[in-house]
């Protein structure tokens, strides 16, 4: 090891910070309106980003940083699913920020910053730049939920996502301390080597405990996922959009580093935690989400089942479960995004849609998005021909083939279940009567991105082997 | 003589203060802000306690991150507050219930 970090290695995490910088100041000085610099300036350092990452560190299995960073093809796979997410949910969000005088340079910086936390998490190889990586997300989180500073209900939004948020850090925080004590050491290889060797480290044990709590808590599994139906009704929909999708490509980053490296020993134990996670995620979140009217608090139930499924191939704890696990989560945003989307899309006598009853007469009305909105539904229900099926039939067999054959058939129980509100919100689009003022808000170039937002999920659907592929190679 | 159980002991006390601040607390916002910063700190005394015992400075250079997080979570937390109370002229945990379901 030598004393000069390799920067070269880190090079995309780097060009995000420095871009941010740019982005922050040219919002002050470039005169224009509606941000439009800020926005442009965005999506390029995204876009290259995703070159420079792609360039440097696919196939590559190298560590600098006094070891604290790795770069490796899973960190590729994570990074630009996060970017691909990251930049759609910009691009849906300027119509929506225009529209409600919320457009500022802030919501880009604060996004990027995001965008640079879950950079840092997909890269980490130790315990300090898990934690730093994790911080930086979280805390652009919080303030971009309360980004809507005149609204009561976006500020108490902020509030209980950034109590909960905190709380959950300092329990994985804690767990942290215990690994530490236990293991004497930071770094996730030395760890995974401690925990091989001493299976007994009670010390090991005791932390891994309260680390699943704290990695349940920021994908929402049930009996942690309180914050999310108030956090996605309250936030303005643009950030519901990007906290729906890009985020769980990161829990999924966060999980992989620090329990599947660092703690991969302990298969054994956190699999049983992780069991009754899923159980109760897919229960909860699937029962609770038939009773509900607001549109974004069924997506928000939704997401809690969704985490469930997630979780079902991350507990397999094999590659094969890994990598379902990840082509769930990357896939699930992109089919969420559209969903989001589809509430900026529309207002009903004036409103953004609320209800799901405000989506009546949909069909009739506007044809189109109402097909989008079809395939949408079909792709969170996992029905064949749409990409949710596959990653539902990719999760439930790494289940079954780890032995877990009953487990597998509650998840498939749950989605049926699940099956119905999807469809109920389909029917209220197609059959119920129009009436009343249903209308497209948003310009040309967003209905485009959607339309092909919804096409994605059905080609994905169609031909799914280039992703999977692509998740595969990213643990082989 | 202090051992190590000691400083573990503490930490896991003032752990519990922390989370137990935030279930029981149906009164003010702040306390909520205090219960967490109580939380960050209990990590603190168990990283500085391990690192000493292990005699490895890799856990004092945790704590100078945990703290440095740790202000700026107090920032955007108080940042928040201030945003509640504009909107809604309280800060009482029990009044912020307009979401349900």
């Amino acid at each position: 090891m030598s004393f000069m970090p390799d920067f070269a290695l880190a090079a995309p995490e780097i060009w995000v910070a420095a871009m941010i910088c740019i982005v922050l100041v040219a919002d002050l000085f470039v005169p224009g309106k509606n941000s439009a610099t800020s926005y442009y300036l965005t999506l390029l350092t995204l876009a290259v980003a995703a070159w420079l990452t792609i360039d440097a560190q696919w196939g590559a299995e190298a560590m600098t940083f006094s070891d604290m960073y790795i770069a490796d093809s899973l960190g590729v796979v994570l990074k630009v699913a996060i970017y691909g997410l990251a930049a759609l949910a910009f691009v849906y969000s300027r119509d929506s920020l225009i529209r409600n005088k919320l457009m500022m340079g802030e919501f880009f910086v604060l996004g990027l910053f995001a965008v640079l936390g879950m950079m840092v998490l997909s890269s980490a190889n130790s315990l300090l730049t898990i934690y730093v990586g994790l911080e930086m997300f979280s805390l652009a989180m919080y303030a971009l939920v309360a980004f809507n500073r005149n609204s009561g209900t976006s500020a108490e939004a902020a509030l209980k996502y950034f109590v909960l948020g905190a709380l959950s850090s300092g329990i994985l925080l804690y767990g942290m301390s215990m690994v530490y004590g236990g293991t004497g050491s930071l770094d996730l290889g030395e760890i995974a080597a401690v925990a091989a060797a001493d299976g007994d480290n009670i010390l090991l044990l005791f932390g891994l405990a309260f680390l699943i709590v704290g990695v349940a808590f920021k994908f929402g599994a049930v009996p942690f996922h309180m914050w999310i139906p108030d956090v996605y009704q309250g936030a303005p929909t643009p950030v519901t959009l990007y906290l729906g999708t890009a985020p769980k490509v990161a829990s999924v980053a966060l999980f992989m580093r620090l329990i599947g490296d660092g703690l991969g020993a302990f298969a054994d134990q956190w699999q049983t935690m992780l069991i009754v996670l899923v159980i109760l995620s897919l229960a909860v979140g699937n029962i609770a989400a038939l009773v509900q009217t607001n549109f974004k608090r069924l997506l928000a139930y939704s997401t809690v089942s969704h985490v469930g499924f997630i979780l079902l191939g991350l507990m397999a704890g094999t590659e094969e479960g890994y990598a379902a696990g990840l082509f769930y989560a990357v896939t699930y945003g992109i089919t969420a995004a559209g969903a989001f989307a589809m509430v900026m899309l529309l207002q009903r006598d004036g409103h953004e849609i609320g209800d799901i009853s405000d989506l009546r007469g949909l069909f009739q009305r506007h044809g189109w998005s109402a097909l989008v909105l079809l395939l949408l539904m079909f792709s969170m229900t996992g029905i064949p021909g749409t990409v949710g099926f596959y990653a539902k039939l990719l999760v439930i067999q790494a289940a079954v083939n780890v032995g877990h054959i009953w487990l597998a058939a509650l998840a498939i129980v749950f989605s049926v279940i699940g099956g119905f509100y999807y469809l109920k919100v389909l029917k209220v689009a197609f059959f119920d009567k129009p009436e009343g003022e249903l209308e497209m808000v948003a310009p040309g170039g967003y209905r485009a991105v959607l339309a092909g937002n919804g096409l994605a999920v059905l080609l994905l659907g169609l031909f799914p082997q280039a992703l999977i592929a692509v998740c595969m190679a990213a643990l082989a | 003589m202090i051992e190590l159980s000691h400083y573990l002991v503490l930490g896991a006390l003032l752990f519990s203060i922390g989370v137990a601040g935030i279930f029981m607390n149906r009164k003010n916002a702040i306390v909520l802000l205090m219960s967490i910063e109580l939380i960050l700190l209990s990590v603190n005394i168990n990283f500085i306690g391990f690192s000493h015992f292990l005699g490895d400075l890799a856990g004092q250079v945790f704590v100078f991150f945990v703290l440095t997080v740790a202000a700026a979570e107090a920032a955007i937390g108080l940042a928040i507050l201030v945003v509640v109370f504009r909107n809604r002229s309280t800060i009482n945990v029990g009044d912020l219930d307009s979401m349900k379901g």
